[in-house]
């Protein structure tokens, strides 16, 4: 196997199976992502019709909350133990762990949210020609979201209270994400082709992968090594 | 190839003793076109057939809108600079750039809505353009946020450099967004490409705003520069013997 690769599969594996021993803390986003969206008809209007029309925003909101929870704790338990540092010191490629790392915490939060996601758009009364294209949108999206708190997490990670700021940074970065996510829904609600926006999502989430991990790679290296 | 003028602009010493010859020319030109344009704008430009006199506004918002994209550009790229050659003096402009890209991002959503309450009939429209702006706001706090929020001043530099970079990568997006969406804000007025849809008596006083709003810009950028490397500089020799020198001229005014 070529070196780049042990360092992803390495920290991939590494990360899942940390998440799989903190079992409680991965289902909390997505308790979270249903608890937050079941509340929307609780103070908006429990009405079918005019929750169906809001149903895409507010399954796009509450995923990409959700990502942002979880986020924070991407590099900061590996920064207080040191192992981000042997990571840094390391002479292998700095891209592939962080890519490998990005990805498990996608399987980690993104994924169970898309799962969990045609749960609430049937609460939401979201019609079932949109669930589809809403978990396809949500998988490809969530992924971007991943890799652009990322950033945020590396950028804030040796901060003592980072996670609001994480938020304040990473935020307007979602935009164009949030737009074309809650697009595909409904585009497919209208009876529309959804697979304009669905591809770019796609290629958004390309663009993420070949360039985000550089960029965390950098800003690790920046703020944590002074 | 001699790259020595290249280093000497980063030395805050240089860019101290070099804008302190300008500033009084700079100020003169900013003062100059801001009263020039303001008045020819507000009081001689022909009033708009369909708005009245409420299109004024543009002479403001335009330019503000101009200045606060610019002004981001101009942060990123003064914080690649200073993440790749490692100058100080780069560090210092992006770090007085934000506050000042951020109050012309206010003060363009700002005249935005006032001039959209008598035309559009409300403050407030979730159009794409005002909405970009609005996020180009946020962009901008992120960066100051980022900036304060390191106890190092260097590693605080270095993040929201990273960060203003990666916040460029929504600026095309902000541009684009006219194109992508269905909106109701009014296509760009002025083109290179083509002749503006503007009648030149409206659209003369215009130019000169935006001359003066540039200028303003680099004159509030080059003052917040300086005070920022004074304070950064307080130990060094040059700075001491500045003070130095102006207290003595102050003993002497008395």
């Amino acid at each position: 196997m070529p070196e780049s690769n042990r360092g992803f599969s390495a920290y991939f594996r590494r990360d899942l199976l940390l998440a799989y021993r903190r079992r409680g803390e991965v289902a909390s986003p997505v308790i979270f992502f249903v608890m937050v969206a079941t509340l929307i008809p609780l103070g908006v209007t429990p009405e079918p019709d005019s929750l169906k029309e809001m149903a895409p925003g507010i399954i796009w909101v509450m995923a990409l909350l959700a990502t942002l929870l979880s986020a924070e704790g991407l590099f900061v338990s590996d920064y207080k133990d040191g192992s981000l540092e042997q990571l840094l010191i390391s002479p292998n490629l700095l891209v592939m762990p962080i890519f490998g790392k990005v990805t498990a915490h996608w399987i980690t939060t993104g994924l169970p949210l898309t799962l969990a996601s045609p749960l609430i758009a049937l609460m939401l009364s979201l019609p079932s020609v949109a669930y589809l294209p809403m978990m396809a949108g949500l998988a490809l999206g969530t992924g971007c979201l991943s890799f652009l708190a990322a950033i945020g997490a590396a950028l804030t990670v040796s901060l003592q209270r980072g996670s609001l700021l994480l938020t304040l940074i990473v935020m307007p970065l979602y935009m164009p994400v949030i737009i074309f996510g809650s697009a595909v829904v409904q585009y497919s609600i209208d009876g529309m082709a959804w697979s304009g926006p669905l591809a770019i999502l796609g290629a958004m989430l390309t663009a993420a992968i070949a360039l985000c991990p550089l960029a965390i790679a950098a800003v690790l290296r920046l703020t944590t090594i002074n | 190839m001699n790259w020595t003028w290249f280093y000497r602009m980063g030395s805050p010493l240089w860019f101290y003793q070099s804008t302190s010859r300008w500033l009084p020319l700079l100020s003169l030109i900013t003062l100059a076109s801001l009263t020039a344009g303001l008045a020819w704008g507000l009081g001689f430009a022909p009033e708009d057939a369909k708005q009245g006199n409420s299109f004024r506004i543009i002479y403001l918002h335009v330019p503000a809108s101009f200045l606060a994209l610019a002004g981001y550009f101009l942060m990123a790229i003064a914080g690649a600079i200073g993440l790749i050659w490692k100058m100080k003096l780069s560090y210092i402009v992006m770090k007085c750039a934000a506050p000042i890209g951020a109050a012309l991002t206010f003060l363009a959503l700002f005249t935005g809505a006032v001039w959209g309450k008598p035309t559009w009939g409300s403050y407030w429209v979730w159009d794409a353009r005002i909405t970009s702006m609005l996020i180009l706001l946020f962009l901008y706090f992120g960066v100051l946020a980022l900036q304060y929020a390191f106890n190092s001043q260097e590693a605080g530099n270095k993040a929201s450099a990273v960060l203003a970079l990666v916040g460029t990568v929504n600026i095309p997006i902000i541009y684009k967004s006219v194109d992508w969406w269905f909106t109701l804000h009014q296509p760009s007025t002025i083109k290179l490409t083509s002749a503006p849809s503007m009648h030149p008596d409206m659209f003369q006083p215009l130019l000169v705003m935006i001359l003066g709003f540039y200028c303003f810009y680099a004159l509030a950028l080059i003052l917040a520069v300086r005070v920022e490397i004074l304070k950064r500089e307080s130990k060094t020799a040059w700075v001491r013997e500045l003070v130095e020198q102006l207290g003595r001229q102050k003993m002497g005014a008395k």
